[in-house]
């Protein structure tokens, strides 16, 4: 009696969260775009005098400053809003380019098989064996700091997650009645690939594909809060909180503002990510 | 499990860790930055460059830098540390037992509050204590080891300051030990004041650690045990009328541990990979702080020694877990 109800309530909160997460992304979007006529201030405008102002629920706050400033006197809300362009270029760029080039290693792996799929298979599990954290940092060290390094570094750490997803799946797909009728009505190898079993991986990839935009949002804030990421003066979430951790015990809000921004990017992606492999699988739709 | 087995594992550790020795020192070289460029102070001449160089085998091809480098490491010798003009061994284990204990606090926590949340879920499944354990580990799915680190500095090191936030012990503790493990050591001295401290150091760091492991724990034993729930054996145990919690636990528990014994290595591994960073949050002396200094100095010598600890780090923890999983599963017990 109770499991109708409860995966009806299942699919019902799925949706919900899959609309949450894609509007809060759909706002943070906006405000990447539009966030020069947003800021109130320059982002890398330094005002000596007015240093770790409050924000504005504490005393001694300025109103030009809503969220308070930092130690140089940069306005807090401004390098929010443009880290929040760094963020979202870094997660939708890195976490595209990680899906390609690990959608094409595990399809052509899972199709082909024979020493190709051996390669591949090996690769992963060498990759894995790598702490992911410690292996960005060394990369970027090694490619040298700045944007199109942390996504590099994120592509070379996370394809293997959609490799080895990807991989499987086509490994399943290719065993499908619907694969030896295409072949048998003569499709090309590289036809039935890209046509019938890529389709058929799609919802899978989509659902990893948001999650790893969450995942780049952190990674690109640990580069940035280990400042290996871009230069120091830009604004960047995991800038403003290393900043904010070194005077921590003066002024608590300058950490604790970004860190909430990371929370609520990574929480859409992952409500996104999660509902829509709700909606998409056939299997759980029912 | 028996001792051929466990030979042909250590066998084959031989090449993984090969193979990440020749990665990690080719990426190293290949790239361009000069590390002795950092090391020298204004003014040097060509010629001190030049002789620094050949100080530190810098001149030769890289296949020679990498088989003169192996074979001294196979002596134990991983070379001088080239910002901090130490032995990178000694600086090493100078700082490992640090990590080790705090990597080690991490898993049995995650295990403990892993496996107990998992036991409330199933206990009251479709009831509010299930939902709140879905709650806490769709959340931690979400918030990575770092930020909660970080917030659990702001909480309780500044809004509401219980804790030290930085550094492993009280820097006014007159320290005596002759060990780096300072939590065993104190503990066997019965010095448990120096104990209470070194708890109250770790205590943060280490939560922080195990809480995405204790989500993953959580989520994946309830699923298992929700499943095995429905088993005849355990229709049998409850026809027998034994109580609920024995059942759950002394029958249930056991099975349903397996799979999620098998998921553990890798997740152990994000474990040992999340010391890096939290160890550099809260100020802790281990190699996971030393690593990010290395990295930022570009001081080759030492990220290559560090590189080589954490894999046989994980190399040691995957191999028990390996172990333990064979212990537990009769399947493959006996092969």
């Amino acid at each position: 009696m109770s499991e109708p109800t409860r995966s009806g309530r299942v699919h019902l909160s799925s949706l919900v969260r899959t609309w949450l997460g894609g509007i809060v992304i759909g706002l943070l979007i906006l405000i990447a775009i539009f966030a020069p006529w947003i800021a109130p201030h320059d982002p890398l405008k330094q005002d000596l005098f007015s240093g770790l102002m409050a924000p504005f629920w504490l005393d001694n706050h300025d109103p030009a400053y809503l969220l308070g400033t930092d130690s140089l006197g940069r306005d807090v809300l401004s390098r929010l809003i443009y880290g929040t362009q760094i963020a979202l270029v870094v997660a939708f760029i890195a976490a595209s380019l990680a899906a390609l080039l690990g959608t094409v290693l595990g399809l052509l792996a899972g199709y082909y098989g024979g020493w190709l799929d051996t390669v591949v298979s090996r690769l992963v599990e060498i990759w894995m064996a790598f702490p992911p954290v410690l292996l960005s940092i060394v990369l970027v060290a090694v490619i040298g700091t700045g944007l199109h390094s942390v996504v590099i570094a994120i592509v070379i750490i996370d394809w293997t997650r959609f490799c080895r997803v990807v991989r499987a799946e086509t490994l399943v797909q290719r065993e499908q009645e619907y694969i030896s009728s295409a072949v048998s009505i003569g499709f090309e190898r590289w036809t039935i690939l890209w046509r019938e079993i890529l389709p058929n991986v799609l919802p899978l990839l989509v659902t990893l594909l948001t999650l790893e935009m969450g995942i780049a949002v952190i990674v690109e804030a640990i580069l940035s809060f280990v400042g290996l990421s871009v230069s120091s003066d830009q604004a960047t979430w995991g800038g403003l909180i290393q900043e904010g951790r070194q005077y921590v015990h003066s002024a608590w809000w300058v950490m604790s503002l970004p860190m909430i921004c990371i929370i609520i990017a990574v929480l859409a992606f992952n409500a996104l990510g999660d509902g829509l492999r709700t909606i998409l699988d056939p299997v759980m739709r029912k | 499990m028996s001792f051929p087995f466990l030979l042909r594992r250590l066998v084959l550790v031989i090449p993984t860790l090969i193979g990440v020795s020749i990665i990690v020192f080719v990426l190293l070289r290949v790239v361009p930055g000069d590390p002795i460029m950092m090391m020298i102070p204004p003014g040097a001449t060509e010629d001190d460059i030049d002789h620094l160089r050949q100080l530190y085998g810098l001149d030769k091809p890289i296949l020679e830098q990498y088989l003169v480098w192996f074979s001294e490491v196979l002596k134990g010798d991983f070379g001088t540390s080239i910002s901090l003009r130490q032995d990178v061994v000694e600086l090493i284990l100078s700082r490992l037992p640090a990590t080790i204990e705090l990597a080690v606090a991490a898993m049995f926590i995650s295990v403990i509050l892993g496996t107990s949340l998992a036991l409330i879920g199933t206990f009251w499944s479709n009831q509010w204590p299930e939902t709140i354990v879905d709650g806490f580990t769709g959340l931690n799915q979400a918030i990575p080891d770092f930020l909660w680190g970080l917030i659990f500095i702001l909480a309780f090191g500044v809004l509401w300051p219980l804790l030290p936030v930085s550094g492993r012990i009280d820097p006014r503790i007159n320290l005596d030990l002759v060990s780096q493990f300072y939590i065993v050591e104190s503990l066997i001295r019965g010095e448990f004041s120096v104990f209470l401290t070194l708890i109250k150091h770790m205590i943060m760091p280490a939560i922080a650690l195990a809480l995405p492991l204790t989500a993953v724990i959580a989520r994946s034993l309830k699923a298992s045990l929700r499943e095995t729930m429905t088993q005849d054996y355990i229709r049998m145990a409850q026809v027998k009328g034994f109580g609920p919690w024995r059942i759950l636990i002394v029958e249930a528990l056991r099975n349903a541990m397996i799979p999620t014994v098998a998921l553990s290595g890798v997740q152990f591994n994000f474990l040992l990979g999340g010391t890096v960073l939290i160890e550099r949050i809260f100020s802790y002396p281990g190699i996971g702080n030393m690593s990010i200094g290395a990295v930022i100095d570009r001081d080759l010598p030492l990220i290559q020694g560090l590189i080589i600890t954490f894999a046989i780090l994980f190399i040691v923890t995957n191999l028990v877990i390996d172990m333990s999983y064979r212990t537990l599963n009769p399947r493959v017990r006996n092969e």
